[in-house]
């Protein structure tokens, strides 16, 4: 046993990491969220370049996957950086279309390791009614039950509490599949999503850490930094030991789903729910310890303040993900 | 990054497996903190030494089978999942044993371990002082120079075990007047037996004399019990106080084997349509599996040569509340019954509740409180500057 990150896993972290710091992820978002997708699709192409959406990709559609622990990794420093976009939904569409084989996964996964497909995909059963981001989607795909769709439009936006997260319902479609495997690739994809969306918390989360410790210890009041407080000090330590106690349940979960485990379902599913949790928990300590400059749009930090809670919801809430960790 | 166990180790897990199932009491022992229960225990301990498992990891000269980190943890779930009694002798196990190893002499090892392994001499703590709680470095107790070893004056208190125990070991202060409290410092083994010595229990929060005051009253100690260098006591202390010792003091198998209890008694008592109570129940299965994982990363990462240092305190403020929220939603669980002794004669069945939840409080106190905890991580893990405690 050794489980600790491999050399692999940090480099592809580090590279991630160094690419959204310097490509103005925040600004991207900031566009997305006035609908102009140009900025967050360039920095899609730029990540594709990276290999992320390959990894989602088997070979035979010219991608290197799927590799879930992979894909955790990287959905950590996607969250991290509050990256713009559909890309949890194109990861779990990647999966439900390579299950499904004739369904479109020729047309579209070589697409999607490329990064020239943005992909929505919507299944009420596992997530909410809408689609995310569906008028930047390239295609949106639709469960419902046993039938896979593809989707002619979608209705008009529903802002999110996150306004970077666009949703729509989509609308109408043809059918790509039929059938109880559609069903049960359904819930394969809903469990990459839940996996790369507690992924995208946890990174998120720390973000929120990091960015609330750097002020914390160069804002002074009373003549002396904050951060030499206790009430605070406090805070900031249970906030570091819920991230921290988040990551391991990520990265079992994805050991789980990588090696087919029955327990899969189960382990993303506490993956989820905890790592849900530690990022709202963050986001809140992040709003309290910034005080009133924390409560301002104009602040980036607001991008991660607000997608905390709309990502502990999707795809599971938590509510849905306790209930599945005692699913015998 | 992989989970998977070594054939060595699997093997490991069926022969403790087979050990325990063969001589685990099929009936619980009575209640450590008594003295007919420590007696239990105590001979509890004599079969375990006997079958080579009571300190797993230590080399075999002293007792043990030179176990790894993993194998220790693989032997911790399979104890605690075969619902074992509790250690009478975990505290010379998990805190004395490490300093012996690390600054101890061979005479010394040889001369302590064996016996604690065996559960001959069964060991209790004396840190803290009626003055020195969470504040340690300023303890008051002395070790003054005497012909051939010291003499101990002061008072010890919230010894644990130590109205049962043989021997205790601890913290005195050797020189007076040092520029720093955790200067002048001398660690020190002592008998309880000894003249001198007078040991006053204390009840408990739970009625039972579970730990006890120590009244030190010229009490000898000769040189070979010193441990490390004179003076250099904080040092000899702290050392492992980060490491495997942050790791070891509550393993994994504890936690997991009790999330089961609890998940089981969900199904078994359990209403569907509540909810919220089953909530409480996800999380402490979630959080016993969250611990356990976090635990094999951090013996990855010594078996790796790395070190725990300061994160150590991650662990205890996160074992010590999950046991409180476990014990509570168990108790939630039994309802009116929640409120019963484990002792009563309509107690249900599945027992150790009430007794589990009563220690589980202590958690956020002992081993370093909570409080102090969080300050350990926000200024060396999170770099936040040092204020008034």
């Amino acid at each position: 046993m050794r489980f600790l990150p491999d050399a692999e896993h940090r480099e592809l972290a580090r590279t991630l990491d160094g690419l959204l710091a310097s490509a103005d992820t925040p600004g991207a978002a900031r566009a997305w969220a006035a609908g102009d997708h140009a900025p967050g699709r360039a920095l899609w192409s730029r990540l594709a370049e990276t290999g992320v959406f390959a990894l989602a990709v088997p070979e035979p559609y010219e991608g290197m996957g799927p590799l879930p622990v992979e894909l955790a990794f990287s959905f950590v420093e996607l969250g991290r950086h509050a990256v713009p976009g559909p890309v949890v939904e194109t990861v779990a569409a990647a999966a439900l279309l390579d299950r499904l084989g004739d369904a479109g996964a020729a047309a579209w996964l070589p697409r999607v390791a490329a990064g020239k497909a943005v992909l929505s995909l919507c299944a009420p059963e596992h997530g909410g009614p809408y689609a995310l981001d569906a008028d930047a989607a390239d295609a949106v795909l639709v469960v419902d039950g046993d039938v896979l769709r593809l989707a002619e439009g979608a209705g008009p936006v529903q802002p999110s509490a996150d306004p970077v997260r666009r949703l729509a319902r989509p609308l109408g479609g043809t059918v790509l599949a039929r059938g109880p495997e559609v069903a049960r690739a359904a819930g394969h994809a809903a469990g990459v999503a839940a996996l790369a969306t507690a992924a995208q918390s946890l990174g998120l989360g720390l973000a929120l850490l990091d960015r609330t410790v750097s002020y914390i210890r160069q804002r002074t009041q009373f003549g002396v930094a904050i951060g030499s407080f206790q009430a605070v000090k406090h805070r900031l330590a249970d906030t570091l030991v819920a991230l921290e106690f988040a990551r391991p349940l990520l990265y079992g979960a994805a050991l789980a789903l990588a090696a087919g485990s029955d327990a899969a379902p189960r382990e993303i599913a506490a993956a989820k729910v905890t790592a849900g949790e530690a990022a709202h928990a963050a986001a809140r300590t992040a709003l309290q310890l910034h005080g009133a400059v924390g409560y301002t749009a104009e602040l980036d930090l607001s991008l991660w303040i607000r997608k905390a809670r709309p990502l502990r919801d999707a795809w599971g809430t938590p509510a849905a993900c306790r209930a599945r960790v005692l699913a015998s | 990054m992989d989970l998977d166990h070594s054939p060595a180790d699997d093997a490991f897990r069926a022969e403790a497996r087979a050990w325990l199932a063969a001589h685990v009491p099929a009936d619980p022992l009575p209640s450590l903190e008594t003295g007919e229960g420590f007696a239990a225990h105590r001979a509890w301990e004599r079969t375990l030494g006997a079958g080579g498992w009571s300190a797993v990891s230590w080399p075999r000269a002293y007792g043990g089978r030179d176990a790894s980190l993993l194998q220790w943890l693989v032997f911790e779930e399979e104890y605690y999942a075969a619902g074992a009694p509790g250690r009478v002798g975990q505290n010379g196990i998990s805190l004395l044993a490490p300093t012996l190893f690390a600054h101890g002499t061979e005479e010394q090892r040889a001369r302590v371990l064996p016996a604690m392994a065996s559960g001959e001499t069964v060991w209790a703590q004396a840190w803290s002082e009626p003055e020195s709680g969470s504040d340690l470095a300023s303890l008051r107790s002395t070790a003054v120079r005497a012909d051939g070893g010291w003499l101990l004056h002061g008072q010890k208190t919230w010894s644990s075990r130590a109205a049962f125990a043989d021997r205790a070991f601890g913290l005195f202060r050797s020189e007076p007047g040092t520029p720093k409290p955790h200067q002048g410092l001398t660690y020190l083994m002592f008998p309880l037996d000894a003249e001198g010595v007078t040991v006053r229990p204390v009840g408990r929060l739970d009625g039972k004399p579970a730990f006890a005051e120590l009244f030190l009253d010229g009490v000898f100690v000769p040189d070979e019990d010193v441990i490390g260098e004179p003076g250099q006591g904080w040092r000899v202390a702290m050392s492992t106080a980060g490491n495997e010792r942050g790791l070891t003091l509550r393993s994994p198998g504890r936690f997991t084997a009790a999330a089961d209890r609890l998940a089981a008694l969900w199904r078994e008592h359990g209403d569907p349509a509540d909810t919220a109570l089953r909530d409480r129940v996800a999380d402490a299965v979630i959080g016993a599996r969250a611990y356990r994982l976090h635990t094999w990363a951090n013996a990855s990462r010594i078996a790796e040569g790395g070190a725990l240092g300061a994160e150590s305190s991650l662990n205890k403020v996160f074992w010590s509340e999950l046991d409180i929220a476990l014990h509570e939603t168990a108790l939630d669980l039994l309802g009116p019954l929640g409120e019963l002794a484990d002792h009563a004669d309509e107690a249900p069945a599945h027992g150790g509740w009430a007794e589990g939840y009563t220690f589980s409080l202590a958690g956020p106190i002992y081993a370093g409180t909570n409080e102090i905890q969080r300050d350990i991580i926000a200024e060396r893990l999170l770099g936040l500057p040092k204020g008034r405690r």
